[in-house]
């Protein structure tokens, strides 16, 4: 029984079961402005920690805002920079990785050692340091999650583009006249997909986790704006009274980041791509 | 085999360096300036002429590369200069509060190995029994929670409801529990699942069919073979997976106040106490360097095969 029930979770269901979670988080992200009952931002002290009401159907936080509203507008920044994030390092990813495994010899060794430089640093040490170098504050949390993580998209290309360098179809395609840069579209980011769409999904879910950590810090989304992490540290101060102010933030966020590791182990059982 | 070793070490030394380039070419990409950094800190007022002499006495006014020797220099002796905010040595700053940092990371490693290493062991043996159902929800959970999340549950449950543990400090064993368990969830999460699939895989191999076949009992096949050859892959584990460690003890001693190295650090970043962050950030990145190498010689030391076949890519 449940043999039958874990295998049939970790096929095709789980994935379609992930995408539907993920595609209504998107949803509820883009349309926030519309279908919020409230402003996510407007203060009213008259308000102020409130219980589940009518008019506030999760109640209101410490400065009379609508719960509902702020988390539906965290989903907005958590989903909408990890998006960004991801886009962003694997655009860089992709051209880093193809054009130092394309033309190799000390371009590929340059390119490879600033890699593995980059890589000998734990991950969110090296944002948090470039954060600290560059101040807090949105912007500087994006571009230092960007120029951490390209760094895995673009061993995976470099890899595969040599790999791939050497076989026939290439050869042939480069003998018929196809350009370098026609083949790297061509041949190669079709070949490179299946691990991408892997790492791609799972860091989705590692780039939500930062952007949240680094908030919880005070480093990342700065108040007033609504954001899960800065949403849990906001209502940590109310944890005696209204623990359901921290508690909120943080099953969204729970459940986000679970859906997508799941898919992603998911898609990678499917793809028969390993991963360490 | 002495060889390999000496190869093996000697090839940290490029990696490190360019790790000091990354940090240097940071700082010098970074719109601020150190010397007014500086003087914010210091609560001092930036005229034009304290920041010359500023610049002057950090260097800044010298070609980069002169800077950049003088930077790794320095580093060679642990100097890694004055913290802005209290014009203190940052080192001995630092050697004040690793203790701290040391001893959560060291328990609570500890606390995840004694976790994890029976219940990846059960979750391959039963496997899809309950108990690899309860692995496989443990490290989802660990996985995908925010660790200062769990870290305000256990203590909203257990200091706040409960009150059966403090919420904050450092001293006694009671300060442990909370901010050891929060840190060591993710570790758990990670080795049973390294372990489970390294377990399951050696289970595979054919020396344990042989050792069937010669009559030998389940229990010693698997504490005697199996278990030596599977914990090989939880070890480089530890290794890849002590960044995990690491930006956990930064986030678990800001929720739990505990007065730690990670604390000192998030601290320096809301002051821009910049060799304060360089110093963490290359303390992190010899740390990180160092472990791997380590776990590369031990690995060797439990399977000396490696050094002939060399190593593979992990």
């Amino acid at each position: 029984m449940i043999h039958t029930w874990r295998s049939a979770f970790r096929g095709q269901y789980a994935i379609l079961i992930c995408s539907i979670i993920i595609a209504l988080f998107f949803i509820v992200a883009l349309l926030a402005p519309w279908i919020a009952p409230h402003s996510p931002i407007k203060v009213d002290l008259l308000q102020k920690l409130k219980g589940p009401s009518m008019d506030h159907w999760l109640g209101t936080d410490h400065l009379g805002r609508d719960n509902l509203t702020r988390l539906l507008y965290g989903a907005r920044i958590s989903l909408g920079f990890a998006t960004m994030i991801f886009l962003s390092s694997l655009l860089i990813g992709i051209l880093v990785g193809s054009v130092s495994g394309y033309i190799g010899g000390w371009v590929d060794s340059i390119l490879m050692r600033l890699c593995e430089g980059i890589m000998a640093f734990p991950n969110l040490v090296l944002v948090l340091g470039i954060v600290g170098i560059f101040g807090p504050g949105l912007m500087q949390v994006l571009l230092a999650l960007m120029l951490v993580q390209w760094v895995y998209y673009a061993r995976i290309c470099r890899n595969m583009v040599v790999s791939l360098k050497e076989r026939h179809f290439i050869a042939a395609a480069r003998i018929s006249g196809s350009s370098s840069w026609k083949i790297i579209r061509r041949h190669i980011i079709p070949n490179v997909q299946r691990p991408i769409i892997v790492i791609g999904t799972l860091e989705m879910g590692w780039a939500i986790m930062d952007i949240s950590a680094l908030s919880f810090l005070g480093l990342g989304v700065q108040p007033p704006n609504a954001e899960w992490g800065a949403m849990i540290h906001e209502g940590t101060s109310y944890i005696r009274s209204h623990p359901e102010l921290m508690i909120y933030p943080g099953i969204l966020i729970l459940i986000v980041v679970i859906t997508f590791n799941i898919l992603g182990e998911a898609l990678s059982e499917r793809y028969g791509v390993t991963r360490r | 085999m002495i060889g390999y070793i000496g190869k093996r070490m000697l090839s940290v030394i490029p990696i490190i360096f360019v790790a000091t380039l990354v940090m240097f070419a940071l700082i010098h990409i970074s719109p601020v300036d150190p010397a007014e950094a500086y003087l914010t800190a210091a609560h001092i007022y930036p005229t034009e002429e304290v920041l010359e002499q500023k610049r002057h006495e950090f260097g800044l006014d010298q070609p980069l590369l002169t800077q950049y020797l003088h930077m790794i220099g320095r580093m060679a002796t642990l100097d890694f200069g004055t913290s802005y905010l209290t014009n203190q040595p940052v080192w001995t700053e630092v050697a004040a509060r690793l203790p701290a940092t040391v001893e959560l990371a060291l328990w609570s490693m500890l606390f995840a190995a004694v976790v994890s290493i029976p219940l990846g062991i059960a979750a391959a043996v039963y496997r899809n029994s309950w108990i690899d159902m309860l692995s496989r929800c443990i490290s989802y959970l660990g996985a995908s929670m925010p660790q200062f999340w769990l870290g305000y549950l256990l203590i909203f449950f257990f200091s706040v409801k409960l009150d059966w543990l403090p919420v904050e400090g450092r001293g006694t064993w009671q300060n442990l529990v909370l901010p050891v368990i929060t840190l060591s969830l993710v570790l758990i999460a990670v080795y049973t699942r390294l372990l489970r699939t390294s377990v399951l895989e050696q289970m595979q191999q054919t020396y344990v069919q042989y050792a069937r076949v010669r009559g030998l009992r389940e229990r010693m096949i698997m504490l005697k073979h199996v278990l030596r050859m599977s914990m090989m892959p939880l070890i480089s584990g530890m290794g890849i997976n002590l960044g995990k460690l690491l930006t956990g003890t930064i986030i678990v001693e800001q929720v739990f106040s505990w007065p730690g190295f990670g604390r000192y650090f998030v601290d320096a970043i809301f002051n821009r106490d910049i060799p304060v962050i360089q110093c963490y950030v290359f303390f992190a990145a010899c740390l990180f360097i160092l472990c791997n190498l380590l776990v590369d010689l031990v690995q060797l030391y439990m399977d000396p095969r490696i050094s002939s076949k060399g190593r593979a890519e992990h």
